[in-house]
């Protein structure tokens, strides 16, 4: 039978990255910035967080600690991020380069990337294990509150998370509420609805790029990082990211440019991704291929309703994926 | 706050047009500074001679006749793809689903191939499965079509997704499929008897695939250069407003342009299956749906010019392929260096068409 | 300005280029506090783009720029604001999704520690607004503003972000003379304060009505100033265009005018089913001009569309009368079908670039546009569309550097050539043109009334939208009026006068805002 109290953590467990994904690629839109190097920088995110805690417990030994742990990988997978949002930057904005290329070979690079540390990291730093098993940092990571697993179902349903579940859902909220209640947030939407206005009004366009697309990929690198830290208990395997950060691109338009809502959606794609353990097939292996299809689907459809009935406020910000350049005529 | 302000440090301006002599120059050398970087990434990371990687490289791509012909071969596919590409980016349709059309036309390939092996002559199997791949290209690429023509549907995703919905359509045959079974995977169709096989020309496995690629290319250049068709895939692409004043049905320009972008997509499946791997899997397309996409950009969308555009993508590739077999390296290290090239090239563009002024310099120039 | 002798703003030597394009060359200009200078000048002589290097959206390559007698560097438009220079442009800087508030309030940096209050913002935009007498809604969003509320907008924007040197770019383009009125009211009081503007604008008699002083730009070049009160619409006519021009339209006599396009009750709902045109009816002769006058916005191009094929109709019939009298509806047609009837029908729009022609195509490619059906070869015919691109480039003497440059490269007036010279090539029976001379110097303009009367005396049926009455009042036969999308009145050309059909725009009370 199904049983939800089992079903629903799994579909939060899956919900994060994409959640961390979209509230990134969300924040980067908004300002003008279709960034596709999503899921690239997601994968820079995660390697650069398990290489980070790969030397911490290379290092540490027996002096192991469980806040260095978490704080070493978390800067290390920040950091890494930053360094791809600032060359996305730096071609789509400064060199005004067109971003749907831009993005997919951030994206062909940040997998590359990804995949090479992975399957490499042993040799290049000479350690004599077996393969990239951070055990402990993510225990770290999936620490729970202690009194979670006495509190029943609630406790599993609600506080069974580790921190960064947590995180992932105040990020969305902040999120939501800068772009909609601030100054920043306005101005930043100006930038992405009509950068000539913005930059009239005397809005540094340049710098509000900067920093939303960096920030955006800030937050969806951490997504890359729970993905290995917290999911795969600190496993490496390449490729095993898969499709996560193009359906957390999928997602933005899903929840119309609204991170709160994001909260929910990606509970709802998670739920899709793992419904197919779920349905019982009896022995017809081959027909849960098919329903691994679900999340894409539905996405199909969410887009074809989306767009019929289409309302001004819940289309794209106006100048998406177009480049600025004041001095255009 | 009237305090005196600065003269701008660094200052843009758009440039004079340069020849096309000029604009490849400045490609070249956005690459070969590219390649620079390259050999002093790979030094630091991997501690190897960065001149012996590119040796090895080298040697992976054209080392011997045979790998010549992989080359060609690798290089023809990806051409296919790109080119499949063109008319629908030219008309500003930005279809992500090369990946999937090309998954597609394998499945139906494979499925003729499998189901109808040796029921029929060679000859007649040979033509079914064509015209079957191309058909589920076509069809995968008119779905989203449609809806972006009825109701102007995102196209990005919309064929974003329907790679995904290939992918598992896949999966799911090749477990029905599988042999032996409980093996997960397909293996060589029709070993004994080559049904459905492309048969060898001039002594050569890949001379057939090398020379559809050619044809095809050649037909897409004149097609978007001097058919009517392409004039008004133009047109679409560039004004949808004007292409309606005109009379362009423009709904009917998107669904015709991108059932031939899928058609061709679905026919490099084919070619895939029937004249290479003989196999089917879930990624025999490869990622060469989203390699094309930058492929045709690079060369601005110019069938002939993705002959250049396309070497360079391929030469890394099996370059990086050669450097994992002799250093037992990850092959990763070709998508890192393919990435750096990509970008060097995306920022010359750059300097093709804007031109820099800085503050101490100026005084001189006027 | 006498008691105030240090300019407000003092250009000195600008020198500006765009690629291969001198746009400003070596041009100086002063202005001064309490007056109000016409900036006049033909298409593509440079203003636009002096105007924009103190609004620091450009930056000037070479020269000064002076602030009440100080050197100053405006590299960004945060600068411009900076030293109280606030600039309306030609194509309103704002964000259409936003309310006017936040539009208003947007780049101004707020004081430490403080939270946006749109609250506080609204209110201080009403105090604005009564003291100069607008009438904005701080809180309506930007796209349910019809384009005089836009520019109200844009207006409130500057002063309430306290500056006190204006630009206007072509700002009454748009408005009624009615509402024209209303703005210059508002720009004496600020001169009476003490404010310096400047205003950019085609129309003569605008710069007589609102100026102190005249400076006169030709092809990028500072030609002289004048004083307004000392000089008249040809002395500065002459000095704009280098030599002299007659300002006279002419208006030959209809011949043998018959009924061509019968239009009978047409009903037009947008897409988000606002009423665009309601029950129009009218008929448009052969040999004569309809000209058709309304605020912007009010269904002309949607009427337009409708006719030429273009437009999803809701109710009511339009004709094609062939010259035996029989009856042909163009309703439900596209264009092709309507080409394939034998009815020639050419259609100027208003958006050139957007609609007309393809801007990143050669010239021979645009001249395809109408042509490239013909024949059933698979491929296209690019050499009779050349010659056709040499004729019109000779005949109508556009400045190109050759039929294969692309049309986004050439100033709107040569754009505007090449799609009239394509449109009129292929002899029409019927000529819609919208805006026609939107935009062009007084010199263009005259070679294409000229092109739109040898039409009329062919015997073209021409409907001619236009926003300038002085323009349609001289050159129309009969001047239907449209208000909010309904037919107030059609009038005899010759007859009429302006305030006349000012009135008849406006008549159907808050019809244009009502419904956009």
């Amino acid at each position: 039978m199904f049983n939800f109290v089992t079903f629903f953590p799994r579909a939060v467990v899956q919900s994060v990255p994409l959640l961390l994904g979209c509230t990134g690629e969300t924040i980067s839109e908004k300002s003008g910035n279709l960034n596709l190097g999503i899921p690239g920088v997601m994968y820079v995110g995660a390697i650069s967080g398990v290489i980070g805690a790969f030397l911490y417990e290379q290092k540490s030994g027996a002096n192991f600690n469980n806040f260095l742990a978490v704080l070493i990988p978390t800067l290390a997978c920040l950091l890494g991020s930053l360094l791809m949002g600032l060359l996305y930057c730096f071609l789509t904005v400064s060199l005004r380069a067109n971003q749907n290329v831009t993005g997919l070979a951030m994206t062909t690079f940040g997998v590359g990337f990804g995949n090479f540390f992975g399957g490499s990291l042993i040799k290049l730093t000479g350690s004599d294990v077996p393969s990239i098993a951070l055990s402990s940092t993510s225990l770290a990571f999936t620490k729970t509150l202690p009194f979670a697993s006495k509190a029943g179902v609630i406790g599993k349903l609600f506080l069974s998370y580790g921190f960064l579940t947590y995180v992932a859902i105040a990020i969305a909220i902040i999120a939501s509420y800068v772009l909609k209640r601030t100054r920043t947030g306005l101005e930043l939407r100006a930038v992405g609805e009509n950068p000539a206005t913005a930059d009239a009004a005397g809005i540094n366009t340049t710098k509000y790029k900067y920093f939303s697309v960096c920030i955006g990929c800030m937050v969806a690198g951490l997504g890359g990082l729970y993905y290995v830290m917290d999911y795969a208990n600190g496993v490496w395997s390449n490729d095993a990211f898969g499709d996560r950060g193009w359906l957390a691109i999928a997602l933005v338009i899903f929840t119309i440019w609204r991170p709160n809502l994001a909260i929910f959606a990606s509970m709802l794609f998670g739920g899709l991704y793992i419904l197919y353990l779920y349905i019982p097939t009896g022995t017809d292996l081959a027909v849960k291929e098919l329903y691994k299809m679900l999340p894409y689907v539905v996405t199909i459809l969410v887009l074809i309703a989306i767009s019929l009935r289409d309302k001004k406020e819940n289309q794209p910000p106006a100048s998406l994926g177009l480049p600025y350049f004041r001095e255009e005529r | 706050m009237n305090s005196k302000k600065k003269e701008p440090l660094i200052h843009i301006t758009k440039r004079k047009a340069l020849t096309w002599k000029q604009e490849w120059l400045v490609r070249l050398a956005g690459i070969l500074i590219a390649l620079i970087l390259c050999a002093v990434i790979t030094t630091f990371t991997t501690h190897l001679n960065p001149f012996g990687v590119y040796a090895a490289m080298f040697k992976g791509s054209f080392g011997s006749p045979r790998k010549i012909w992989v080359l060609g071969k690798e290089l023809a596919i990806l051409l296919m793809v790109s080119v499949a590409l063109a008319p629908a980016f030219r008309m500003k349709f930005w279809n992500l689903g090369a990946e999937g059309q090309v998954t597609v036309g394998t499945l139906a390939t494979a499925a003729c191939m499998i189901l109808l092996g040796d029921k029929i002559p060679n000859g007649v199997l040979i033509l079914i499965m064509l015209i079957a791949a191309i058909v589920a290209g076509a069809l995968w690429a008119f779905i989203p079509a449609l809806f972006k023509a009825k109701w102007n549907t995102n196209e990005t995703l919309f064929t974003l997704m329907m790679n995904y919905v290939a992918t598992q359509l896949t999966a799911y045959y090749i477990i029905k499929w599988e042999s032996p079974k409980g093996s997960g995977n397909v293996g060589i169709i029709n070993a004994h008897t080559e049904a459905g096989w492309l048969p060898t020309l001039a002594g050569q496995k890949y001379f057939l695939i090398t020379i559809v690629a050619a044809i095809v290319t050649v037909v897409m250049f004149i097609y978007l250069k001097y058919s009517k068709h392409g004039y008004e895939l133009t047109v679409v692409g560039e004004s949808q407003q004007t292409a309606r004043y005109v009379g362009i049905k423009v709904d009917r320009v998107i669904i015709r342009t991108l059932l031939l972008s899928g058609a061709i997509c679905g026919l490099t499946g084919w070619l895939l299956v029937a004249g290479s791997d003989h196999t089917i899997t879930t990624s025999l397309a490869g990622g060469r749906g989203f390699l094309g996409v930058m492929v045709a950009w690079l060369a601005h969308f110019n069938p002939i010019a993705m002959v250049l555009s396309g070497l360079l993508l391929v030469f890394m590739s099996r370059g990086a392929g050669e450097i994992s077999t002799t250093y037992g390296l990850n092959p990763s290290y070709g998508d890192i260096l393919t990435g750096i090239i990509l970008f060097f090239v995306i920022a010359s563009e750059f300097f093709i068409n804007y031109q820099l002024h800085f503050r101490s310099s100026k005084g001189k120039e006027e | 300005m006498q008691n105030n002798p240090i300019a407000a703003v003092s250009m000195r030597n600008i020198t500006k280029t765009f690629g291969s394009v001198v746009a400003n060359n070596n041009v100086s200009l002063d202005f001064y506090r309490g007056e109000i200078l016409s900036l006049l000048g033909e298409n593509g002589s440079g203003k636009t783009t002096l105007m924009n290097m103190l609004s620091g959206i450009y930056y000037p390559d070479a020269g000064e720029i002076m602030i009440d007698g100080q050197p100053v560097q405006i590299s960004s438009p945060k600068d411009a604001y900076d030293y109280g220079i606030g600039m309306i442009h030609q194509h309103f800087k704002l964000v259409d999704v936003f309310t006017a508030a936040e539009n208003i309030i947007l780049g101004i940096k707020p004081e430490k520690g403080k939270k946006m209050d749109l609250a506080d913002a609204s209110r201080r935009i009403r105090e604005i607004c009564d003291l100069y007498g607008f009438d904005v809604d701080p809180n309506q969003k930007i796209y349910n503003m019809s384009v005089s509320q836009k520019q109200t907008v844009e207006i409130v924007k500057v002063l309430y972000r306290g500056a006190d040197i204006l630009i206007l770019d072509e700002p009454t383009a748009v408005l009624t003379p009615q509402e024209t009125d209303k703005l210059f009211a508002v720009l004496r009081n600020m001169k009476a304060d003490g404010k310096a503007a400047v205003i950019i604008t085609h129309k003569l008699h605008e710069v007589e009505a609102i100026s102190d002083r005249v400076a006169v730009l030709r092809k990028g070049e500072f030609i002289g100033e004048l004083i307004t009160s000392e000089t008249n619409a040809q002395e500065m006519t002459n000095m704009m265009v280098g030599h002299e021009v007659s300002l006279n339209i002419e208006r030959p006599e209809p011949k043998d005018a018959h009924p061509r396009i019968e239009v009978k009750g047409l009903t037009v709902r947008s897409n988000d089913g606002v009423l665009r045109l309601d029950d129009v009816s009218f008929t448009a002769n052969t040999g004569e001009i309809l000209g058709i006058a309304g605020i912007s916005g009010c269904g002309q191009k949607e009427l337009l569309e409708a006719i030429a094929g273009l437009q999803a109709v809701e109710k009511g019939e339009i004709n094609y009368i062939e010259d035996d009298g029989s009856r042909e509806p163009l309703i439900g047609k596209d264009p092709l079908e309507i080409a394939a009837m034998g009815v020639s029908l050419s259609f100027v729009p208003e958006d050139r670039l957007g609609m007309g022609l393809v801007a990143s195509m050669d010239l021979t490619d645009n001249m395809m546009l109408r042509s490239f059906r013909q024949g059933r070869s698979l491929f296209t015919d690019r050499k009779s569309p050349k010659k056709l691109a040499e004729k019109v480039v000779e005949e109508l003497d556009v400045s190109t550097p050759g039929v294969d440059t692309p049309v986004r490269r050439l100033s709107g007036g040569n754009v505007q050539k090449v799609l009239v010279g394509r449109e009129i090539a292929s002899a029409p029976t019927v000529l819609l043109t919208a805006y026609v001379v939107r935009g062009l110097d007084i010199n263009s303009s005259y070679t294409i009334y000229d092109l739109i009367n040898r039409q009329k005396e062919r015997g073209v049926a021409v409907v001619f939208v236009g926003e300038d009455l002085d323009v349609l009042l001289e050159l129309c036969d009969r001047i239907l009026v449209l208000c909010g999308g309904r037919v107030s009145g059609i009038v005899d050309g010759r007859t009429a006068d302006k305030r006349e059909v000012g009135l008849l725009m406006t008549s159907l009370q808050g019809g244009g805002d009502k419904d956009e």
